[in-house]
């Protein structure tokens, strides 16, 4: 259980059955009146937001949250295929819940899968992921007009911005929060 | 690993400059009109019990929430004009523009009642700011708003009836007073000059005198400058009896919502019939460096925040 004045930017708790990110907080105290919590909550599931003031006497649920390790398997229908590790069990999780994931899902690439009571709302990948790069303009030599970086694609479709220097056939690490360049990979 | 957050003191310096630069001004402004300038315990046994501030002990003691009643007892010992400028301390206060421990500036006037602690506002913010070169206007977050003297003067009622939607006494019979305060009437005052919130339910005034041609409303008031509530004032309460009665429904109000009960100010309560009819006002020192600096953070007017700590 938390209080109101345990609230604060990230905290996740549970309001009517579902699970709610404040995604902002402010501490508001009118004169010699009562303290007052003003919040914008995320709902997670359905990406809702709403803004809505508590009091000190306020008591929330945590959000039951969960994350598990699961293998991505395919795409199909625009649903993507997750396994569990250990229970080998198959859930599927549309595009919304992948999110800009999508960009850096490599066949049985290993995911931590946030579930809700079961239902699955979202999944991180590891920080750092290595990749091919199947298709690269060639690097004309001294070309130094064209300015500092080129746009190249990898083996999952994402396009990005490298170095001119990259080529194609070459591996690549990206930053998977940023979905930015990070350094050639050598071998 | 701790993070090494020097920095954030590099780039504070013009603001903590602009902060003495106000001290020293509002220092001035009344010593010159012959205010005695007072220090009181930090640490006393009984704080004024009040409804929504709690008070952090401090071994069987506590720091004051604000140096109120050992500045009235001065008072009814025969000092007519005392200031003092010291830290308060309010247990659970923290936000933007909330700090656990603050700066408060207290001053109180024999003879008077809220009325003259207007004046006083409007002549002493106007002082400070010429001192800190800002002649007559402060712009704040974008918003530029005159200090010429008068300011707005809105009593509590018209105040809900003007911005809020329901009415200040709707609002109390529902307990919605504070909230739609806060939400809905704070965000409009002050906006383009400072504003007097004054007359509030005789509920929402604790140590303030009730005026004579209606019981159900205390002779307080807050200045709000740009949404930022800086200063509170009262005509003070000089009845003994009824200062004991509210203290004690104080008390047991708290004692009903679970928050700590405090030793009766007896002392206090035993001199304040001596007290001559006064006014007395409390202004957050941190919120006015705020607005004269343009920070939208209190964080941003002090050298330490608790966290940094």
């Amino acid at each position: 259980m938390y209080t109101a004045s345990d609230l604060r930017k990230g905290l996740r708790i549970k309001i009517e059955n579902d699970p709610y990110i404040v995604t902002e907080f402010n501490f508001v105290k009118p004169g010699k009146g009562q303290a007052l919590y003003r919040c914008k909550l995320k709902n997670m599931v359905n990406g809702n937001q709403f803004e809505r003031t508590f009091r000190s006497v306020d008591v929330f649920e945590a959000a039951d949250l969960q994350e598990k390790r699961m293998q991505y398997l395919y795409k199909e229908e625009g649903k993507y295929c997750f396994m569990d590790n250990e229970s080998y069990e198959q859930i599927f999780l549309s595009e919304d819940q992948v999110g800009e994931s999508k960009n850096f899902l490599l066949d049985n690439i290993e995911a931590e899968v946030l579930l809700f009571e079961d239902r699955p709302l979202g999944i991180s990948l590891p920080n750092f992921i290595d990749v091919i790069v199947t298709k690269a303009d060639p690097w004309a030599k001294g070309d130094s007009v064209s300015g500092n970086t080129k746009p190249v694609t990898v083996q999952t479709g994402y396009q990005l911005q490298v170095p001119p220097f990259i080529e194609e056939g070459e591996k690549i690490r990206i930053d998977t929060r940023s979905g930015e360049y990070l350094t050639r990979v050598k071998g | 690993m701790i993070e090494d957050d020097s920095w954030k003191l590099t780039v504070r310096t013009d603001a903590l400059r602009l902060r003495a630069r106000m001290i020293r001004a509002i220092r001035r402004f009344f010593l010159h009109q012959d205010f005695l300038e007072i220090e009181t315990p930090l640490r006393i046994p009984a704080p004024a019990p009040e409804l929504h501030i709690d008070a952090v002990a401090a071994g069987a003691w506590f720091l004051h929430t604000s140096p109120e009643l050992c500045m009235k007892r001065l008072l009814a010992a025969g000092y007519s004009r005392i200031f003092q400028i010291c830290k308060c301390f309010r247990a659970g206060e923290r936000g933007d523009r909330h700090l656990p421990e603050f700066t408060m500036l207290e001053w109180y006037r024999g003879g008077a009642d809220y009325r003259a602690l207007m004046n006083d506002c409007e002549a002493l913010i106007n002082t400070v700011a010429r001192e800190i070169g800002l002649d007559g206007v402060v712009y704040w977050q974008g918003r530029r708003i005159g200090l010429n003297a008068p300011w707005e003067r809105i009593s509590v009622r018209d105040a809900f009836a003007r911005y809020a939607t329901i009415s200040a006494a709707e609002a109390l019979r529902t307990d919605r007073f504070d909230e739609v305060l806060a939400c809905e009437v704070e965000p409009h005052l002050g906006m383009e000059i400072p504003v007097f919130l004054y007359d509030y339910p005789v509920e929402q005034g604790a140590l303030a005198r009730v005026k004579e041609a209606d019981p159900g409303i205390a002779e307080r008031f807050e200045l709000y400058i740009a949404g930022l509530e800086l200063a509170n004032a009262f005509s003070e309460l000089i009845d003994a009896g009824e200062q004991r009665r509210r203290f004690e429904e104080t008390s047991r109000d708290r004692q009903r919502k679970g928050s700590a009960v405090y030793p009766m100010p007896e002392r206090f309560l035993q001199v304040l019939p001596r007290m001559s009819p006064s006014a007395g006002i409390a202004l957050g020192v941190d919120r006015l460096v705020m607005l004269l600096a343009d920070k939208s953070r209190i964080d941003d007017v002090v050298a330490f925040t608790p966290e940094s700590l």
